[in-house]
């Protein structure tokens, strides 16, 4: 079960970043394009997706350990950082740039896109780099 | 707006929001796709497993909406590969440094009413839409 949720998990959230548009660039630019080809449709991504988890999370954090009797692994920093406001800044342009962000790109590896396998592999390097910041 | 889409988005964030619980009620874990990627590549032996069972279960994830064509891809998208590789790199270092994407601060971070990712989301939400209002004039 320790496999298999994760397992499953990845197969509901990748639908879901497909059927709700997060998969397709080009509808994550025209959400950004506030003031020319304006698509509000991925507000209602985080919207259905924030009220879920809020609803839920609400009753889970309730617990005193998972359903598998592990303990809750949840971030434990509450302060703000030049880290995380940076960070923050610079993925708001990368994803901007291709519009595409994680989840959807991993997603994306299934349409053997040459793209996203380049995407990806940058994703990588950024990473390696972003841990010697 | 003939692209507009409120219920498919609808749809697909409640999917979202449960695949997030499902990961969080089970294994007590945050569903943040960088995240979990990026601690694939970390030389982390008990947590490697469960990490790398949910990227495989995304791509198939994404496997199911390429075969039954429930949603757009980057099938349609027009951008080159240079582009790609650049927004992977600056999306790689923002992810990493920002410990979070939209999933994980947007959706799991604004669900808990965590203050450092409602901040993160506003911060890479701006900075998002200001880079595209620039681009847009070049």
């Amino acid at each position: 079960m320790k496999y298999f949720i994760p397992f499953l998990s990845g197969i509901i959230g990748a639908i879901g970043l497909g059927i709700s548009g997060m998969m397709s660039p080009d509808k994550v630019k025209s959400f950004l394009d506030i003031t020319r080809n304006f698509d509000p449709s991925l507000m209602f991504v985080m919207a259905g997706g924030i009220a879920v988890y809020a609803i839920g999370f609400f009753f889970i954090k309730k617990r005193e350990q998972t359903v598998l009797g592990d303990v809750f692994s949840l971030p434990t920093k509450k302060e703000l950082d030049i880290r995380l406001i940076g960070g923050a800044v610079l993925f708001g342009i990368g994803w901007a740039i291709a519009g595409i962000c994680p989840g959807p790109a991993i997603a994306n590896l299934a349409t053997l896109d040459l793209r996203v396998i380049v995407f990806i592999v940058f994703m990588i390097i950024g990473g390696v780099l972003g841990a010697y910041i | 707006m003939e692209n507009f889409t409120p219920l498919a988005s609808l749809m697909g964030g409640i999917l979202i929001g449960l695949a997030a619980l499902l990961l969080m009620l089970f294994n007590g874990k945050i569903m943040g796709y960088s995240g979990i990627f990026h601690k694939l590549f970390q030389k982390d032996k008990n947590e490697f497993l469960w990490r790398l069972m949910f990227i495989v279960g995304s791509i198939i994830g994404g496997a199911i909406i390429v075969f039954t064509n429930s949603g757009d891809t980057i099938s349609q998208s027009a951008d080159g590969i240079g582009k790609v590789a650049i927004a992977g790199l600056v999306v790689g270092v923002g992810t990493k440094l920002g410990n979070g994407c939209t999933s994980g601060h947007g959706i799991c971070g604004i669900g808990r009413f965590s203050f450092r990712s409602i901040i993160a989301v506003m911060t890479f939400l701006v900075s998002a839409i200001i880079y595209t209002y620039i681009e847009g004039l070049l």
